[in-house]
């Protein structure tokens, strides 16, 4: 497979992609979540992990380019995506950056709709930063078959990098594995050299036990990341799901050799559940997984605050929002 | 490390927890901890270092009390004891402000625990300080509440309280909560490695208004623990090791001290093939790692079922290699510092010792820590599986079937927990009433709260801390209990005048048996009359006769609605042959035998009518899910009848554990045996299946050592008139089994209470 883009402005192309398996219903049969034990692993994590002074800084740099930052709404315009672009450019003040010794750093991507991503490719040029556009219908993922399918090869050809689908919740309230597989598939084949992130809206499958299934048929079929939600569910990513989550990528790392990334999206805006996100990576796949070709935030409000605990690091003074350059 | 470097490694760096606040307390309190009696400290003496064994470093002296200052804290306590006992809303404010004291001052006591134990400060804040203070607040509780439910129950009086280094602050706050909240003042002392906690709680009791010699902390080693063991007091709770318990057993042997102990464990942790495996991974950090496994309750013996080993392990290893061992005062450190250089090379050498399976280690640094370690492929037969390391050590075995995993869960000495790993309902909810443990945990380990009872059975001890449960053990039934007075047998000359012999048999096994020793003796009247002849008992016959209650096991597995039936089916038959009986007691005893056959039918129909009605509570824990506190046979009772009232003492003794499920060895009224005998015909009509009750009759004082010392007893009541308290309680010692002694059977609630066991089973639940 030739890839386009330099190694430098593509992380994810330092490991090979996930090709996928065929569909193993016995593996899928035997996952199994307990939610109480998973909870008390997610709610002691905070506890167990805490990072002080200059690794709080380093780990809050990490998450910064670990972002995908993102604009999803109806009233997007292509001033708008510019204005966000330029902020993935430089998602932290220069000045802060040098009194951390740091060079420049860039979010992970920019996330947006179809219509958007010649827009974000135009002002990302040069940046290495991808453009990552969600597609499928999202974020229901109800409209017709071939219609999701050539969504993504118009994103594709327009230039996105990253292409989040929705995989059909009802695949899997259903327990319709096969189909759930077979979906991921075609639009596992639709990206072509695109990587493909699927997104399981675990806000919508009743369960952790439906989170565990969902993530192993979707890598199994070929998903280069697993994502939580849409960040239109009611629930968005969580620690518990995300335990969950990261749990079946090691089981396929570990049963494959392929490493599977991981996005929680929604609802994490604050730069203490960040930095406890890296750390339950950290612990539950290993320091591997705590590169931006690997684990990536859905999120847009959560850089803010980043920058302001950063700007408290080097000043010793608690920061204001305005401070920041809003994206 | 420049933020470049670390933005590359991702490493966590440290993250320390300041102990200046804790190292100036210490300072400011002339950097000794001794005794505090009647509201002073002192004298303060710098007998002994105690030290940090992360560091090494001395943290402050220890006092050893003398023998003269522990009476002096003891007589403090007993002169305090009645005004304190008084007022139960008073006792509630009191204790009330206690847990907000320690809530006030959590850091300092979460601080002050790891430098002096060496646990991990996540550990101390999170865990050990927030139950000490849900203790005091739920004990307050009960302190409010006993007058009105708990109307016939007192305070015991003065308990001598002696506790663990494992957790200081935490079993503190379990044994003085409970004893304070019914009216008792105590005198506790701490383990002389880990003082400190204990002078912070005593100045914390100061300020919240705990009245002088209410509660008392004398410092010191375990001299001290044996000088409050042979004092003045009323009861002795103790937590730590088996052989200790042991010893203590004995010491009070006879005393008339009331004893709870909580003692060592093996408890098993089992994961069926159908958990979830990363769970029940993780829940072992939190059995075998929590606390550097100096956990009595530690899940230390794994055991796996065979499908499922090889991953489980594969998961278990990836694991071990992520949790982080050091300093203690390091908010990201999962391991921390082994107590003390001995109990490190206690750990260091059992292991070293051990030659069977293939050993995983993680490393730990130099100094008192000992590396996370697990040993698979051990047999049941390894000593490690057998013994308790009290390190961060866990062995483990696989399983085939859950009726092996159960097998294997109950081949141990102990029984303190028990955890268990499916998504099964029915299988974990059968396999929980079958685990021969005080507490079972589902899908989760190590869940402790002052609403459910913790405690052990087997060697691991008896008592409850905790809960309803708990307060049994620090109270007693407010009657006073007529002293027993020795009933002689009627002595006289002569044979038996019936032409037809009709010698007595003993009952075992749902037969008539000939004694083992084939002696027997006549039994006179009052008048010197030959009334009958019975066996002699021996201790042979005793063991035949528990045989045969292991043998009737599925007892304890019917339904309270069977037994309630067979209950009253007995007293079906007693009423048919009531003129009998009273023929019979009346010529033993010479007094009319009216009233005692119509006490044995009530009591028959009490028991009958309790049988399916002694429930168990959900205990209101603070998860989502339960605890059941469920009520479990005690197993097999050995009982010495009283001597007075031949009819009906024995059948209250009988109807009492039936009703909960025991079986029982009952040793006959020793003066007047034929009632007893003559019953043996009423329970062979009467559908108790065979083994079930067995009779022996004889001399008390012959058997009561051998129920006392036999390993496969699980109880001992003793309503006897002879003198056998001391020599029952010694030798219960073997087993540490349960005894009982009074002058006759208690009130219903009480014998069923005797007759059963709590075990609570933590069921945590949600999708």
């Amino acid at each position: 497979m030739e890839h386009t883009l330099a190694p430098a402005q593509l992380p994810q192309l330092h490991l090979p992609r996930n090709p996928g398996m065929p569909l193993d219903l016995d593996w899928v049969a035997r996952v199994q979540a307990n939610t109480s034990a998973i909870e008390r692993r997610a709610a002691s994590l905070p506890a167990r992990r805490s990072v002080k002074k200059a690794y709080q800084a380093a780990w809050l740099l990490k998450a910064a380019t670990c972002i995908d930052l993102t604009t999803l709404s109806g009233d997007d315009t292509a001033g708008r995506v510019r204005r966000l672009c330029a902020k993935a450019r430089q998602p932290v003040r220069a000045d802060i950056l040098g009194q951390l010794g740091m060079g420049p750093i860039t979010t992970g991507a920019v996330c947006v709709y179809h219509d958007m991503i010649g827009t974000a490719v135009d002002a990302l040029q040069g940046s290495g930063i991808p453009v990552a556009a969600v597609s499928t219908g999202f974020p229901a993922g109800l409209s017709p078959f071939a219609l999701r399918v050539a969504e993504i090869e118009e994103s594709a050809k327009a230039g996105a990098r990253e292409i989040d689908i929705v995989i059909s919740r009802r695949h899997v309230l259903t327990q319709n594995w096969q189909a759930l597989y077979d979906e991921m598939r075609a639009f596992r084949a639709a990206c072509g050299d695109a990587h493909v992130k699927a997104i399981l809206a675990t806000g919508e499958l009743g369960s952790l036990r439906n989170v565990a299934r969902a993530s192993v048929i979707c890598m199994m079929a070929g998903a280069d990341f697993i994502k939580t939600s849409t960040g239109k569910e009611s629930v968005n990513a969580t620690l518990p799901v995300s335990l969950v989550m990261i749990r079946a990528i090691r089981d396929y790392f570990d049963a494959t050799g392929h490493h599977i990334g991981y996005k929680p999206a929604g609802g994490i805006s604050k730069a203490k559940d960040a930095i406890t996100y890296l750390a339950l990576i950290k612990e539950e796949l290993g320091p591997r997984w705590l590169q931006p070709d690997l684990f990536r935030f859905g999120a847009s409000s959560l850089l803010n605050d980043i920058e302001r605990q950063l700007e408290h690091h080097v000043t010793g003074a608690y920061s204001a929002s305005y401070r920041h350059p809003m994206g | 490390m420049t933020v470049k470097d670390i933005f590359e490694s991702m490493d966590y760096g440290p993250a320390p927890e300041s102990n200046v606040e804790a190292l100036a307390w210490i300072k400011g309190h002339g950097g000794i901890a001794g005794p505090f009696i009647n509201g002073a400290w002192g004298p303060l003496r710098d007998d002994f270092d105690s030290t940090n064994p992360a560091t090494g470093k001395k943290l402050a002296g220890v006092t050893q009390t003398t023998a003269d200052e522990v009476g002096s804290a003891v007589k403090a306590a007993r002169k305090a004891q009645p005004a304190w006992a008084k007022d139960g809303e008073r006792r509630a404010r009191v204790l009330y402000a206690v847990a907000r004291g320690l809530q006030k001052n959590s850091r300092l006591l979460a601080v002050m625990e790891s430098m002096d134990n060496g646990k991990p400060i996540r550990e101390a804040r999170d865990i050990d300080v927030p139950l000490a203070i849900r203790h005091f607040y739920h004990h307050a509780g009960f302190a409010q509440l006993m007058k009105e439910e708990l109307p016939d129950r007192e305070p015991l009086g003065v308990c001598g309280q002696i506790i663990p280094w494992n957790f200081p602050l935490l079993m503190l706050a379990w044994k003085i909560a409970p004893a304070l909240a019914m009216g008792n003042t105590v005198v506790l002392k701490p383990a002389e490695y880990t003082s400190l906690t204990a002078m912070i709680f005593a100045e914390i009791c100061d300020q919240a208004g705990v009245p002088k010699g209410v509660v008392n902390i004398v410092t010191g080693d375990g001299r001290v623990g044996e000088m409050i063991v042979a004092s003045d007091v009323d009861k002795i709770a103790f937590t730590g090791s088996t052989a200790v318990g042991r010893k203590i057993r004995e010491a009070t042997a006879g005393s008339g001290k009331a004893l709870s102990l909580e003692l060592g464990g093996k408890s098993p942790y089992i994961v069926f093939d159908d958990a979830d495996l990363d769970s029940a991974v993780e829940g072992l950090v939190d059995a075998i790692w929590f606390n550097q496994g100096q956990v009595c309750c530690a899940g230390s013996r794994l055991l796996v079922q065979e499908g499922v080993a090889d991953r489980f392990y594969t998961k278990l290893k990836a694991r071990m290699e992520k949790l982080r061992i050091g300093d203690p005062l390091d908010k990201s450190i999962d391991v921390g510092a082994i107590v003390d250089p001995a109990q490190l090379k206690s750990i260091t050498d059992m292991i070293a010792a051990n030659t069977e399976g293939e050993m995983f280690q993680t490393t730990a640094p130099e100094g008192c820590f000992y590396p996370p370690t697990l040993i698979t492929g051990l047999h049941t037969a390894s000593p490690l599986m057998q013994e308790e390391i009290f390190g961060p050590v866990l062995v483990s075995t696989t399983f085939r079937t859950p009726a092996e995993a159960v097998q294997m869960a109950n081949d141990t000495r102990y029984g303190l927990a028990a955890t268990l790993w499916t998504e099964n309902i029915n299988l974990a909810l059968g396999i929980a009433p079958k685990l021969v443990a005080g507490i079972v945990w589902i899908n989760g380990t190590n869940m402790m709260d002052a609403a459910a009872g913790f405690g052990g059975v087997r060697e691991s001890g008896f008592g409850r801390e905790g809960g309803w449960e708990g307060l049994a053990g620090y109270t007693k039934p407010k009657t006073t209990p007529k002293p027993i007075q020795k009933i002689d047998c009627f002595t006289g000359s002569g044979g038996l005048s019936d032409p037809i012999d009709r010698t007595a048999k003993l009952y075992i096994g749902g037969k008539q048996a000939r004694p083992d020793g084939g002696y027997s003796r006549i039994v006179y009247g009052p008048k010197g009359a030959a009334l009958g002849e019975v066996p002699l008992a021996n201790r042979k016959d005793l063991r035949n006769s528990v045989e045969a209650a292991h043998g009737a096991k599925s007892w304890s597995g019917t339904t309270g609605h069977l037994r309630a039936q067979i209950l009253y089916y007995l007293a079906e038959n007693l009423s048919v042959r009531a003129t009998e009986f009273e023929a019979r007691i009346k010529s033993m005893t010479g007094k009319s035998g009216a009233a005692e056959v119509q006490t044995a039918l009530s009591t028959l129909f009490t028991y009958a009518a309790w049988a399916d009605k002694y429930d168990g509570q959900v205990h209101g824990v603070p998860i989502r899910g339960v605890a059941l506190a469920m009520k479990e046979p005690v197993g097999v009772i050995g009982a010495l009848c009283p001597d007075d009232g031949p009819l009906s003492g024995l059948v209250a003794t009988l109807a009492s554990a039936l009703a909960m499920g025991n079986r029982v060895v009952l040793a006959a009224s020793e003066p007047y045996p034929l009632a007893a005998t003559d019953f043996i015909q009423v329970l062979e009509t009467s559908d108790i299946p065979a083994g079930v009750v067995n009779i022996l009759t004889g001399s008390h004082a012959e058997i009561a050592p051998h129920m006392g010392s036999h390993m496969d007893i699980d109880a001992v009541w003793n309503f006897s008139s002879s003198p056998l308290q001391e020599i029952i309680e010694a030798s219960s010692a073997s087993n540490l089994k349960r005894t009982l002694t009074a002058a006759q059977p208690l009130g219903a609630k009480d014998m069923l209470a005797a007759a059963s066991e709590v075990k609570n089973i933590w069921v945590p639940y949600g999708e």
